[in-house]
Formats: structure tokens, C-alpha cells, sequence
């Protein structure tokens, strides 16, 4: 069986064999993707299921991974912070580096492709560099729509080089002079994160992080970072306990490099420490299964963020059939359909308002996380993904 | 009559959309109004009829965005229902459909004293489509092989021989129902197809009527 057709089980009638046909016009092209890491973020990810994908339907997908100095890594750290609004100090000697990292990594690797998509502002540079002929097409996965100025018109001047840009919602992006396309991020049905437990796979995991089975759980799985609002969300859990005996878990990255995370989390710890019903969980990066597991233990997963990226983790938990509670911020508004697939709301009152009032409806509870698996299976998996990569050849080859 | 073999079998095509993004947006019913005047056509495709695509197992809550936004984003809820009402199939082309969106939004800004906006909320995107047809390969020459294949086939196939042809063609009854007369000669049955109103359901659910008014069908011949 090929690697595609074992998500013939989990994606909607007809698409693999579509997706085959769609995959035919374009079949043994080169497509070359290039970001800064082969191991965590969202972006290594998505690629880390979607090259083999594209190697599987015909094409000859490549995945190159830039290298730098620790200057380097510095420089596209502040870059990625001021491109989303943050006032960032950056010396011309820096961005001398980022253009000089951009040059060597140019040299070393081979950016040969019919399509070449270069993802976020760290390998954007490498356009300098494009050996002719190919559509090099520059792959935004962060919100540009406030950056500071400075920064956002050093990497403008590589960015209009491009054939086309793709952005993760049209709110994110800015205004440039070639076609700009919307791309939603997507999750593996397959992956740890993702796939089926067994009841005893995740017993044994729900065991090993001591979480007690006795009280429905409300789950939040995020960074302790206040734009994801852990506070309200404990907030929002004392209304809620007033008339339901539920338990709150937190669970998120740990925060070592991160001094701002480090007082969040301490502020959360003190906000919870009387209550025995709030878990704090500090999980590894690598902890795919554990979040798999506590998604599906969950009776409601929550993402009250106020302000997101594309928030992935809300399909997540909409694959595995639960009905989520989101912030009215960045890509949860398109997850959920409010009132039909989970609740967007913007205060922790209204989160609190939203869970009483589905914990005291667990049909309209089951309905939901039924639909919600059903929207996400229809657009946020990762064959749709791989669809619209295809799309995106046929239009240039028409 | 239903084992009859078509003398030209149906073949089915699927589509993907791939969408585009104009760099406008609106926050305000004014600026929605202006934009729409002035965006390309595929744009005004996109916001109504390929709506039904993107909405293949929930129908929206409005049966097209710049409802679903007057009502949902900027919580005007009466250019809401208003826009709700519209059926793109009614305009004989993208045009008149744009004529009408412009009429109705003009009409309910003139009794207003404040331009209703958003306030939290999103502003509106105008976005255009790119639909990139693509044969199957499938194809079928009885009403009983038409069920099948239509019962396992991707839902976008189900959007270009309903949605996508009502525009080409400019038939409104459809691919189904134009080959299920003229091929098969069974009249009743495609007029049947014909009048689902594709426009209140999803995608999936156009399916299963179909694939029932095909099964009641059979089952009636098979008694005869």
C-alpha cells in the first residue's frame, strides 16, 4: 500500500483518488522546500508529512534545511518578533549577517526546482540566488500585517522577487505587488499527535502523567505565554466550578529561554496552587502522544488565546471530536464555526458561560465534536494540504 | 428503462479551488459596497458561488460570504438575511449577480444614519478563485453505474456538474439531470435532480438526495 492510500481511511470519500488525478498533469516535477529547521515549530511538522506525500503522488520533492551562525539565528529571531509588531533594535551589521548566512547557505545547497517554496523571512533572501527558470514562491506562515516598518522593508525588497506569496489567513498578510494566495496549515491524521489510541495506549500514558480520570476535564494545551491567556482560563474554571465539579489541566512547552514564559508560568502555578483540581503540566517538545492522549481525555478543549497564529492545536482537538472553546483571535475564528463546530468567544465570562453551558448539554456537546471532526477532516488535514500545493503547479502551468 | 446504456457515457470531473487574495478588504457596509463595485468577477464568484464548495459538509450559516460577514462580523443582521436571500442561479451571468449585491447593500445604507462596521470583529477579505478542473477518468453509461460512481466520488465532482455547470453551461437543471434526460431518457427522474435546490444544502447532502432519487428509482423498475 502506498503512503497515500493509508489516509484513504481517514479522509473524505474520493479525495485520494482525486488528489491522484489532480497530481497527474504535474507528475515528476521538482518541487524544492527550504526553511530554517528540520525539528520543532509547526512549519518542520507540516513538511515533515507533506515532502513524503509529494514524493509519493509523482513528484520529486526535496526538503532543504538553511544553516547559520549563532548571529544569524539572533537576527531571524528579532526579525520574526518585530515582522509581528514587536519594537526590535536591528544594527546594518546584523542584517549584513542575515544576507551574508543567506549567501553562503545559496552556495552550499542545491535550489534547483520546477517550484521552489522558501518559507518564512529566515531563507527568504536565497531569492538572490534563484538559478532561473522554476517559480519561487515565498511561504509566510507568521502574521506580517503590523510589522515594524524598518524590518518589513529590508525583507520587502527580497519578498516582490518572488513569483508568489502564500499566506495562513488573508488577515496576516500585506500588500505586495504578486499574486498572494491563502494556504490554511494543516494536521496529520497519522502523526503521534494525531492518530487513533488504543483505550489501554492511553491509559497507560494518562497514568504516567498522574491525571485522575474521576471529573470532566477542561484542556488547555499551549506555551505558558499571556497571549494565550492561562489565567483567564483558570478565570474562566472558577465560574464553571461553581456548578460543575470539573478539573482544570494546563499543559504547555517548558520555558527556559524564555524569561517573560518563566513569570507567566510562575503567576499561573500561584494562581492554581490552592486548587488540587488545576493540573500544571510542563511537557517536553517531543511530547506528541501525552497532548494526543490528553486531547482525547479531554471533555473540553479550550484555546482562549488573545491574540494567535494559525492555532492548529484547536483542530487538533477537533479531530478527536471535542467540542472547543477558542479566543476570537487569529486562525480559531476559521476552526471554529461558531455554534456549529465550537464556540469562539472573548472574555473568560464567556468562556465560562460557553463550558456550564455545554457540560450541562452533553448532546449538543456530542453533535458538535462530531462536526467539528467532520469540518476538520474536510479542511485541515493534510491531504488538503497536498491539494493545494497541486493546485498551485497547475496554475502556473497554465 | 433503467438498464438503459447511454450512447454517450457521463464523465465525471472534479475541481480544486485555489484562492487568491485581492490585498482589499472592508470594515465598514460602505466600503464593502465600494469594493464590490469595483472587484473582478472572479472575485464575486468566489464570495458566492464557490462559497458552496468550501462548504462541502456544513452549509454556512448565510449561503454566502458578504451575508455570512453583514451578519455574523458586523452584526447587521437585517443586510444579512437581506444578502441571505440571494440565489446566484437567478442571474444569468456574474454581472447582474454583482448588480444585485450592489442594489440591495445601497438600498439598506440609504435608511441608515451610521454606517454599520466591525468593532472586535474581522474585517472582510476579497479574495478570487482559481477552480482547476480535472477529468476522473470515471465514467458511466447506466443510471445504475452513475449511482455508484457518484456515491464513492470526491465532493468536488459533485460541485462542477451542479454549481460550476449551472454557470458554464447556463442551464440551470445541471450536468446530472441534462444526461440523465437526454442519455438514459428518463425525464421524471432528471426533472427530479433538477429541482434539488443545491443552494440551502451542502455538497454531501445534494449527494445523498441524488443517490436516493436514484435508488427509489431503480428499486420502482426493479418491481415492474
Amino acid at each position: 500500500m502506498s503512503l497515500l492510500d493509508t489516509y484513504r481511511e481517514v479522509t473524505p470519500k474520493g479525495t485520494i483518488d482525486f488528489l491522484r488525478c489532480l497530481a497527474e498533469k504535474v507528475r515528476g516535477r521538482k518541487i524544492l522546500h527550504v526553511n530554517s529547521t528540520r525539528v520543532g515549530g509547526g512549519v518542520a511538522e507540516i513538511l515533515r508529512s507533506l515532502v513524503p506525500l509529494l514524493q509519493d503522488i509523482g513528484l520529486e520533492a526535496r526538503w532543504e534545511v538553511i544553516t547559520g551562525t549563532e548571529d544569524y539565528f539572533t537576527v531571524t529571531k528579532s526579525f520574526h518578533n518585530a515582522l509581528q509588531g514587536q519594537e526590535q533594535d536591528l544594527s546594518s551589521a546584523l542584517l549584513q549577517t542575515y544576507v551574508e548566512v543567506n549567501q553562503k547557505n545559496a552556495r552550499n545547497l542545491s535550489l534547483d526546482g520546477d517550484y521552489v517554496i522558501i518559507h518564512d523571512p529566515q531563507p527568504a533572501a536565497l531569492i538572490l540566488h534563484k538559478p532561473g527558470g522554476g517559480k519561487w514562491i515565498w511561504r509566510c506562515h507568521i502574521d506580517i500585517s503590523h510589522p515594524q516598518r524598518k524590518v518589513w522593508n529590508f525583507l520587502r525588497q527580497y519578498v516582490v522577487q518572488y513569483d508568489g506569496a502564500i499566506f495562513s489567513l488573508p488577515r496576516f498578510a500585506q500588500r505586495l505587488p504578486i499574486p498572494q494566495f491563502l494556504i490554511f496549515p494543516s494536521i496529520d491524521p497519522l502523526s503521534d499527535k494525531n492518530r487513533e489510541l488504543s483505550t489501554q495506549e492511553q491509559e497507560q500514558i494518562l497514568d504516567r502523567l498522574n491525571i485522575p480520570r474521576d471529573k470532566p476535564i477542561l484542556l488547555q494545551v499551549s506555551r505558558f505565554d499571556r497571549f494565550k491567556d492561562p489565567l483567564g482560563v483558570i478565570q474562566a474554571y472558577r465560574l464553571v466550578k461553581k456548578h460543575h465539579d470539573a478539573r482544570l489541566i494546563l499543559a504547555g512547552g517548558g520555558a527556559t529561554d524564555d524569561p517573560e514564559g518563566e513569570r507567566v508560568l510562575t503567576e499561573v502555578r500561584q494562581a492554581a496552587q490552592n486548587d488540587p483540581d488545576i493540573l500544571v503540566l510542563l511537557l517536553p517538545p517531543d511530547a506528541n502522544l501525552e497532548i494526543n492522549a490528553l486531547q482525547r481525555a479531554a471533555t473540553i478543549v479550550l484555546q482562549k488565546s488573545l491574540r494567535e497564529g494559525f492555532g492548529l492545536t484547536v483542530a487538533e482537538a477537533m479531530w478527536k471530536g471535542k467540542p472547543v472553546i477558542g479566543g476570537f483571535a487569529g486562525g480559531i475564528t476559521v476552526q471554529l464555526v461558531y455554534g456549529v463546530t465550537g464556540f469562539t468567544v472573548n472574555s473568560p465570562e464567556g468562556a465560562a458561560f460557553r463550558i456550564h453551558h455545554l457540560l450541562e448539554n452533553p448532546e449538543v456537546m456530542a453533535k458538535m465534536g462530531e462536526d467539528a471532526r467532520e469540518y476538520v477532516r474536510q479542511n485541515f488535514l493534510i491531504t488538503r494540504h497536498l491539494g493545494d500545493y497541486l493546485a498551485l503547479m497547475h496554475y502556473w502551468m497554465n | 428503462m433503467a438498464k438503459k446504456v447511454a450512447a454517450h457515457p457521463f464523465f465525471f470531473t472534479g475541481c480544486w479551488e485555489l484562492r487568491q487574495m485581492l490585498g482589499r478588504s472592508a470594515r465598514d457596509e460602505r466600503q464593502l459596497l465600494d469594493a464590490i463595485e469595483e472587484i473582478p468577477l472572479d472575485s464575486i464568484y468566489y464570495h458566492t458561488h464557490s462559497f458552496f464548495l468550501r462548504h462541502k459538509y456544513i452549509a454556512g450559516p448565510y449561503p454566502n460570504d458578504f451575508a455570512t460577514w453583514a451578519a455574523i462580523q458586523v452584526r447587521d443582521r437585517v443586510l444579512g438575511e437581506k444578502l441571505g436571500v440571494l440565489d446566484p442561479y437567478e442571474f444569468i451571468d456574474l454581472e447582474s449577480l454583482r448588480a444585485a449585491i450592489v442594489t440591495i447593500i445601497e438600498e439598506h445604507l440609504s435608511r441608515l444614519q451610521i454606517i454599520p462596521r466591525v468593532i472586535y470583529e474581522e474585517p472582510f477579505h476579497f479574495m478570487q478563485s482559481r477552480i482547476i478542473a480535472v477529468p476522473t477518468g470515471l465514467e458511466s453509461r447506466t443510471l445504475t453505474e452513475f449511482r455508484e460512481i457518484l456515491a464513492s466520488a470526491d465532493t468536488s465532482v459533485i460541485y462542477y456538474h451542479t454549481f460550476e455547470a449551472i454557470l458554464r453551461l447556463g442551464l440551470r437543471n445541471g450536468d446530472f439531470a441534462i444526461w440523465i434526460e437526454e442519455q438514459l431518457d428518463l425525464p421524471e427522474l432528471a426533472d427530479k435532480i433538477a429541482n434539488l435546490d443545491p443552494y440551502m444544502i451542502s455538497l454531501d447532502s445534494i449527494r445523498h438526495r441524488i443517490i436516493r432519487l436514484c435508488d427509489e428509482f431503480l428499486e420502482r423498475e426493479a418491481w415492474k
